[in-house]
């Protein structure tokens, strides 16, 4: 196991470094980093001087490393348009994210596997034919339109929710959450809903397709055959074996809740990393979009990583495999 | 075993017809397939049937902006489905839209199919090295999320509708390859393979006349689908700014427009492109999910 880790942990690096590689090339070769940083008016030695001042004389291979030392001290320099280091901007701006992102999973969660599980046991009732339905419907709306469409509904028409911002936070652990207060929770509600909509899709899913799978199974037979109840039948020996493709959803999935929360987080003016990149984007700042990158190319491999060692732990059978 | 004698068997212009049928057992699968060619129809004659153009400025009159569906212009148009802020009638906004959402969405599930198909075929075929290195490109590739890659592409080369289409062409040809190659791996073993290798055919002609054909299935399946998920993600990008230009509008576009309106209870800016996106992305998706079932060998049997 230990040298399946390893192996894996190498694999990891080697993503880290290429992307650093692509990402770097990307920015720095095929967008003209002196076209954004240079007033189109300076003249000849104003441009010089900028292009000296961010090393952009060196050769290539000089520069790359420059980054690469930059990103190992998590320097990324500073925004053009903040005037601050990037970095800082981003980590600012991660609880936001992250919450959003915790509470759309957890919606996704509550809502994604009962009903997945029901329709898996009795898919021939017409309550399921009808969730299996509105599932196919959660996969095809895009999330951006049904955003639009819960503030129309919920704040223009109705005046329930708040449409923009995090709403007051309260201070946990040094960091500023608004599930903590009960207008922040207000705020919370629609976009966490917005965000959830697609992953409640695909777990429900997920969960009843792998239901269908299991039932057959002998085990579940055999369960039965030994006059278990059907819920400690369901309990145990469904759910059990339904975990391994839930945890790797969960994993993979929640960073790309993460990624996804760029469109809910400018729909709902939610001050998030999603915002913020793509403002930077649209104003060209550089070195914002440079430090989301690496950061969430980091969150990935990372999330990765722990889906793998997750499966090596879970499932005796990738343990074997890479004895073998 | 079974299921290969029986594929050998069938008879060729039988199969196509017995997918018709099979396809158009569904209704489901026969009102998707409709709908869509209605949908297409209306894109294809747009500049015929829709009541003004909506990208040529001068037919645009800031005076009829924001009106609500169903008002008169000076000049007799009846606005049905209302104005947008710079008096562009939706209804044609939308009928051009379809234009650029459906354009974008078949040229790059279609570049990803090529792409990622040609890599898996090389994969499965090559072996070795060749295989190692793709494959583990498709992984790294598939570790992101599409919509994360097709950001990084966009910061990259800039924003605008063809940016749009290379980033969605780099994002999504993993999938094919991973999926060719799992077919082609499975084909590769077959005695028609090593019938062609044994009359010393060349390589290529193997691998584009034989393996190839017997690999399509899932191809068109997932390129079904990735055409509405195409039309999706650039609608998405448009809506965040980094898509269509405000002259020329998609219908993502349109939608991000009508957003600072909606707050102030003007609806129709954003609704009405949002269902006619809507009800392309369902009637895609329902013709792919019965093309999924139809083309299934495991169904066939």
């Amino acid at each position: 196991m230990v040298t399946s880790i390893i192996r894996r942990l190498i694999q990891a690096v080697f993503v880290v470094v290429a992307m650093t590689v692509i990402v770097f090339i990307g920015v720095n070769v095929i967008g003209n980093p002196v076209d954004i940083l240079i007033n189109p008016d300076a003249n000849q030695a104003e441009r010089a001087r900028v292009i000296a001042h961010y090393g952009l004389d060196q050769p290539l291979w000089r520069q790359y490393l420059l980054f690469l030392q930059g990103l190992l001290h998590g320097d990324f320099g500073n925004s053009f348009v903040y005037g601050r280091p990037a970095m800082g901007l981003i980590l600012e701006r991660l609880p936001a994210t992250l919450e959003l992102a915790i509470s759309a999973l957890a919606i996704a969660l509550v809502f994604g596997l009962p009903l997945g599980l029901y329709a898996g046991l009795y898919p021939n009732r017409v309550s399921s034919k009808l969730i299996m339905s509105g599932s196919i419907l959660g996969f095809s709306l895009p999330t951006f339109w049904v955003g639009l469409m819960l503030i129309m509904v919920f704040s223009v028409e109705l005046g329930w929710l708040p449409t923009n911002g995090r709403g007051p936070t309260l201070e946990l652990f040094g960091v500023r959450w608004s599930f903590l207060t009960g207008e922040g929770l207000r705020h919370l509600l629609l976009p966490a809903f917005n965000l959830a909509l697609f992953k409640t899709s695909l777990i429900l899913r997920l969960t009843r397709a792998g239901v269908q799978e299991v039932l057959p199974q002998d085990y579940v037979k055999f369960a039965r055959a030994k006059g278990l109840r059907e819920r400690r039948v369901i309990a145990v020996h469904v759910l059990k074996n339904l975990m391994i493709p839930v945890v790797t959803i969960i994993g993979l999935e929640f960073g790309s809740l993460i990624a996804f929360s760029v469109v809910t987080e400018s729909i709902f003016a939610w001050p998030g990393m999603g915002k913020l990149i793509i403002d930077s984007i649209n104003l060209l700042d550089r070195p914002v979009i440079v430090a989301y990158l690496m950061m969430m190319v980091l969150l990935f491999v990372v999330l990765n990583f722990i889906i793998d060692v997750c499966y090596t732990i879970l499932d005796p059978r990738v343990r074997l495999d890479s004895k073998a | 075993m079974a299921e290969h004698d029986m594929q050998e068997t069938l008879p060729e212009p039988g199969r196509l017809s017995k997918h018709l049928a099979d396809f158009f057992a569904s209704p489901a699968a026969a009102i998707g397939f409709v709908t869509l060619l209605v949908i297409c129809c209306l894109a294809l004659l747009a500049p015929w049937i829709s009541p003004q153009n909506p990208y040529d400025l001068m037919q645009l009159d800031i005076m009829d902006g924001r009106l609500p569906p169903g008002s008169e212009s000076m000049t007799g148009l009846v606005y049905h489905l209302g104005t947008d802020s710079q008096g562009r009638d939706i209804l044609s906004g939308i009928l051009y839209g379809l234009r650029t959402s459906l354009l974008v969405g078949v040229l790059s599930a279609f570049a990803a199919a090529i792409i990622g198909t040609t890599a898996g075929l090389f994969a499965a075929y090559m072996g070795r090295r060749t295989e190692t290195v793709i494959m583990r490109l498709v992984d790294l590739q598939l570790s992101f999320p599409t919509i994360l890659m097709a950001l990084m592409m966009l910061a990259i080369l800039g924003k605008g509708v063809l940016n749009v289409v290379i980033a969605l062409i780099i994002a999504e040809w993993a999938t094919y390859a991973r999926t060719v190659r799992a077919t082609a791996l499975v084909e590769r073993e077959k005695e028609y393979i090593e019938a062609a290798r044994m009359l010393r055919l060349p390589g290529w002609r193997i691998l584009f006349r034989h393996l190839l054909p017997n690999c399509l299935a899932p191809v068109i399946v997932i390129a079904t689908m990735q055409v509405a998920r195409a039309i999706g993600l650039e609608a998405t990008l448009s809506f965040l700014g980094l898509g269509a230009s405000v002259t020329e509008p998609s219908l993502g576009m349109l939608i991000s427009t009508g957003y600072q309106y909606l707050l102030t209870g003007l609806y129709w800016i954003s609704f009405f492109p949002g269902i006619a996106l809507l009800v392309t992305i369902v009637a895609i998706n329902l013709v792919g999910d019965r093309l999924r079932d139809v083309l299934n060998p495991r169904n066939a049997s």
